[in-house]
């Protein structure tokens, strides 16, 4: 994934405001990347670029070779606001994307049935997601970008909604589903600690107009299990070393 | 994880006493509602009879017990069937034809926003137009017969449908749309997965209300010129101070309108069974 002096502005009531100023980034097949940054950075802008759901004002972005132009087809999309349909079971939903391809529907079965079970869903077949609790949502939005294995997923702070000790049990399945299938993976959070929990590297946004202001490595070796790592010292410290970059954007934000 | 799904296991699952005795409470109240209704019911016919030629000439009112000899009577010798299927089944064609032109407009100008924009004026003014007045003029176009009964209920239902598909493509969340783009699926895939269901509520609400209306535009055709139908019964006995089958009439006017209602509803809880 290249992304090459990506820009976007917008036009509104006769202003024309940056919301991001020339970004240039290169993500690794494989690698688990993270975007932190004040709210209004730019962000979320820039994985929706990554996405095709917006178009840069200028610049270019490159995934897998090919120019991303209009609706990228390669990605999963999580957002914290679940696109889970209402309207459809359980089953219904995470069929969805298989029934825009070639797939038999014993192929679909076998597959939906297969993913129901990796998310602890298999009960819940003909359940509507009204019915469902806010963390079996989560997992049946998981399984409806992991049906049709894109090669990577994108997140918009995907458990941002959900309370502390369900976030930690969907950290814990996104690292293992990572780990077992190398899925590239952008993750954006307001959350330093959930960054760091799941990263190898950590961008660092700044305040609007938003630019990239650093890029962290974080070098906790995996299996990292979401509940201990924070007791870790590279944790702690990799936390304050962002922390320290990110507080003074924060506080410009504020200002605002 | 484990607390949620036990939690969501007695959502889903077993009858537990508590929900039995829910239920038992439920139906409980069912019933006392529906004695109530009958009592109503029963008060009003009782006080419609004493009142009759008592209170009020019968000539205005006429009475409970003659107009159920009335409709007994319509029933026995085929007046009913006669004129009622006529007006069911211009009704029916009305709604049909109505709604189905409503939705696909509905849709297309939910899509299409510039065209929506363009043509916002004219739709404005043609739906400020009471359609009780285009009656007069479908009779020219279309004759005495059925065709003109099915125009005015057509053009009533047409802007109720037409106006709720449209309301209900432009409620849809923009979020979903992306989704669906990002998952794999086309336009014709937006549309069928997101878009229909999505304005199902708008578009079962636009039915549902206009339903009676296309009785009504059927009725009104009836009254102004025609030879058959319940509008016609009504309007023929009107002309001959004959209360007691005016309100014949009107009764069964009514209880069409109640059992259509019912089944919409039937439809409605159906169709939005995820809600």
């Amino acid at each position: 994934m290249l992304v090459q002096g990506v820009e976007k502005r917008y036009v509104k009531r006769d202003r024309e405001t940056l919301a991001l100023a020339a970004v240039d980034l290169t993500i690794e097949k494989g690698d688990f990347v993270a975007f932190v940054g004040p709210s209004g950075c730019g962000k979320s802008t820039l994985l929706n670029m990554i996405a095709g759901i917006i178009e840069p004002s200028a610049g270019k972005i490159l995934h897998e070779g090919q120019v991303v132009h209009g609706v990228n087809q390669r990605v999963g999309y999580m957002t914290q606001t679940d696109s889970v349909l209402p309207w459809r079971t359980v089953y219904e939903n995470i069929e969805l994307p298989l029934t825009f391809r070639p797939f038999t529907a014993a192929q679909r079965r076998e597959r939906v049935e297969a993913m129901m079970k990796a998310v602890d869903l298999s009960g819940f077949a003909n359940s509507f997601p009204n019915e469902l609790s806010g963390g079996m949502r989560k997992r049946v939005a998981l399984a409806q970008v992991l049906v049709y294995d894109p090669g990577t997923l994108l997140m918009d702070e995907p458990f941002g909604a959900l309370d502390a000790q369900l976030k930690l049990m969907m950290q814990r399945r996104l690292l293992d589903i990572w780990q077992e299938t190398g899925k590239t993976v952008i993750f954006v959070t307001h959350d330093l600690s959930e960054a760091v929990t799941l990263a190898q590297r950590v961008v660092v946004f700044s305040g609007r107009p938003g630019h990239i202001k650093a890029i962290e490595p974080i070098n906790i070796p995996f299996p990292r299990d979401p509940f201990k790592v924070r007791f870790e010292p590279q944790f702690q410290a990799s936390y304050e070393r962002l922390w320290s970059i990110l507080a003074p954007e924060i506080a410009k934000g504020e200002d605002i | 994880m484990q607390s949620t799904d036990a939690e969501a296991a007695v959502m889903s699952g077993g009858r537990s006493i508590a929900v039995a005795q829910f239920e038992a409470a439920q139906g409980r109240r069912a019933r006392w509602i529906l004695v109530l209704r009958l009592l109503v019911g029963i008060a009003f016919l009782a006080f419609w009879e004493f009142a009759s030629g008592r209170l009020i000439d019968k000539l205005f009112i006429s009475s409970a017990s003659a107009v159920f000899g009335r409709l007994g009577k319509w029933v026995m010798d085929g007046t009913l069937v006669n004129h009622l299927s006529i007006t069911l089944y211009a009704t029916m064609w009305g709604f049909l034809i109505g709604s189905f032109v409503g939705f696909a407009l509905g849709l297309l100008f939910g899509r299409f926003r510039g065209l929506a924009e363009v043509l916002d004026p004219f739709i404005t003014a043609l739906y400020s137009i009471p359609k009780i007045a285009l009656a007069p003029l479908f009779i020219i176009w279309f004759g005495i017969g059925i065709e003109s009964k099915v125009a005015v209920s057509a053009s009533i239902v047409f802007f109720v449908v037409f106006l709720n598909t449209y309301a209900g493509v432009r409620d849809v969340n923009p979020l979903f749309i992306n989704a669906i783009r990002i998952m794999g699926g086309n336009q014709w895939h937006v549309l069928r997965s997101v878009i229909m269901p999505s304005a199902t509520s708008w578009v079962i609400t636009g039915l549902k209300v206009s339903v009676p209306y296309a009785l009504v535009g059927t009725v009104i055709g009836e009254f102004m010129s025609s030879n058959r139908g319940i509008g016609f019964l009504i309007s023929q006995a009107t002309g001959l101070f004959d209360t007691t089958s005016v309100f014949s009439g009107l009764i069964v006017l009514s209880m069409v309108g109640a059992i259509f209602n019912e089944g919409l509803g039937r439809l409605e809880t159906f169709f939005l069974r995820w809600r």
